[in-house]
């Protein structure tokens, strides 16, 4: 729960003022989604070649003035749910296909890791993306590119939406474990009250919030508090990241280094 | 100006459950009058400021703002008109830190660039909230997130100004401080409050609610001295008009 609430420090970071801050978001947004569709479009027993992308978000961090702790710490957020998602993949596929001495790895194995490496480069450029540009004005980016205007909202609202259930929940399970006296067994009648309660709860403070957005002049337009343009900087930045990524992708690097070092053409 | 006046005519509210929360409230607000609702629990007051800038829609009744009756075409104007605190500020804050939180309204009324900043660190200078700036809301104390509330509203130069139980977990400092940002306000005010002796101070004229009805509007004073009034209200005379237990005499206030 705590680690949800974190999340919205990732807009916190978004007020930093580095040269990566104030590019244009679109640049910014346009970058991470060209690295992001590159790195999932890589075949599902590709390692190495994807080690080689780390440098964008390793850049990025440190460009930005970023924690890498903390970052890192947000991407072990999500793990869970990779490994949930890949887990199978050395249960069904166990053809060896890398002989390492005795060692016999199976393709299982390799696209497991692949899963998880192509996970953590994708979600770690969206949230330094975020950090680096807020969530706010990653919609108005969107929508100036040609997102229709009520995707980008209601993206903005789903967002939101995230944080509102969270701190109700916490609040209501809090409340519940001061009144259980330490007992912590659930019975299922009042869990299932709990949760009843507590999506109730959300929407109606959801409709609270937007209620307090349309009295302070809201028209389902959000306005970001940095004005910028895509200019010549945005040009470049776009130009080199994508000419890099391309690269990359269609080189496999560590490969020829490998054939460089041994010898051996491929 | 005749604009801010608020003029609600036989306004009703019946909620979805059926629980009958108005019955019936009429009343007109003058330019420049600082109006109190009081009542107990539950006495509807809530419910009947939220009516004020069409945050509930009315079972029956109509309410004018100005000239300008409250209608679905109306509304975004009548909302830039009135400003609302609400009761609970966590329902008013929900932008990553107080910056952008009180940046918001002035953003949405098309303010950029250093006029934005200077708008926003006024007010949250107004409220004694300069130094949350850069504080993401959710990690303030309940009185810090009330005052930053406050400012988001102030920022946006409201003619009305239209507040739930303004000093409700405030520090005494800062419900002095905000009690003199309020005498400041020329326009009108209209709020609700259990802090009767804030009411004392601000508000020439009080409303009583009971039951969804009003029993009594007029002079605060007047309402004041009738105990039986207060009585059957579920109220009490502010502290500074009860005899002083300790010296016997009356406070100044
Ligand atoms: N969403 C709702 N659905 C049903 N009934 C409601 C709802 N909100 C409030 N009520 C009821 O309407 C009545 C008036 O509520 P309201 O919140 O206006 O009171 P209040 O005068 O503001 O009280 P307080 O001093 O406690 O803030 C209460 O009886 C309450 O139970
Ligand atoms: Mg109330």
């Amino acid at each position: 729960m705590e680690s949800i609430r974190d999340l919205k420090q990732l807009d916190l970071l978004a007020g930093g003022s580095t040269a990566l801050h104030r590019l244009d978001p679109r640049a910014k947004v346009l970058v991470t989604a060209i690295f992001i569709v590159l790195v999932i479009s890589f075949g599902r027993y590709e390692l190495a070649a994807l080690l080689p992308f780390m440098i964008f978000p390793i850049v990025m961090v440190v460009l930005a003035n970023l924690p890498p702790l903390f970052i890192i710490q947000k991407i072990l957020l999500v793990t869970p749910f990779v490994i949930l998602i890949g887990i199978f993949n050395p249960l069904f596929d166990r053809e060896i296909v890398i002989q390492l001495g005795a060692l016999g790895i199976s393709g299982g194995w390799i696209s497991f890791t692949s899963i998880l490496v192509r996970s953590a480069l994708t979600v770690g450029a969206a949230f330094i993306l975020i950090a680096t540009t807020g969530f706010t004005a990653v919609c108005q980016a969107l929508e100036q590119m040609g997102m229709p205007q009520v995707f980008a909202v209601q993206l903005l609202f789903l967002y939101r939406y995230i944080f509102v259930l969270n701190e109700e929940g916490s609040r209501a399970s809090k409340a519940r474990e001061l009144r259980s006296c330490g007992r912590n067994n659930l019975s299922l009648g009042s869990y299932t009250s709990l949760v009843g309660h507590l999506l109730l709860r959300t929407w109606q403070r959801a409709e609270r919030i937007h209620m307090s957005m349309l009295a302070r002049g809201f028209v389902g337009r959000f306005h970001a508090r940095r004005q910028s343009r895509f200019g010549r900087t945005e040009l470049w930045f776009v130009l080199g990241w994508v000419t890099l990524f391309l690269l990359l992708r269609f080189i496999n690097i560590p490969q020829r280094l490998g054939s460089l070092l041994t010898g051996v053409s491929v | 100006m005749s604009h801010h006046i608020v003029e609600v005519t036989n306004l009703r509210h019946i909620y979805a459950d059926g629980t009958v929360a108005l019955q019936g409230v009429s009343f007109r607000i003058h330019h420049g009058e600082s109006v109190a609702i009081i009542g107990a629990n539950g006495a509807g007051k809530s419910t009947l400021l939220q009516h004020l800038n069409g945050y509930l829609e009315a079972t029956s009744g109509d309410i004018r703002i100005g000239d300008t009756p409250l209608s679905k075409t109306t509304l975004p104007d009548i909302r830039r008109t009135v400003g609302m605190v609400f009761q609970n500020p966590d329902d008013q804050l929900f932008m990553p830190t107080v910056f952008d939180d009180v940046a918001f309204g002035p953003l949405n009324l098309g303010l950029t660039g250093e006029h934005l900043e200077k708008r926003v660190a006024d007010t949250l200078e107004q409220v004694g909230a300069g130094h949350l700036s850069d504080k993401p809301p959710y990690h303030l104390s309940g009185g810090e997130k009330k005052r930053v509330a406050i400012a988001t509203v102030l920022a946006m130069s409201p003619d009305i100004l239209v507040m739930d139980e303004p000093t409700s977990g405030l520090d005494p400092f800062a419900r002095r401080q905000l009690m003199d940002l309020l005498g400041k306000f020329h326009h009108t005010k209209i709020f609700t409050s259990h802090d009767l002796d804030m009411v004392l101070a601000l508000c020439e004229r009080t409303i009583i609610l009971h039951d969804g009805m009003i029993m009594a509007d007029g002079a605060t004073e007047e309402i004041f001295r009738n105990e039986q009034l207060l009585a059957a209200g579920r109220l009490e005379k502010p502290f500074s008009m009860q005899g002083c237990p300790i010296c016997g005499g009356r406070l100044n206030l």
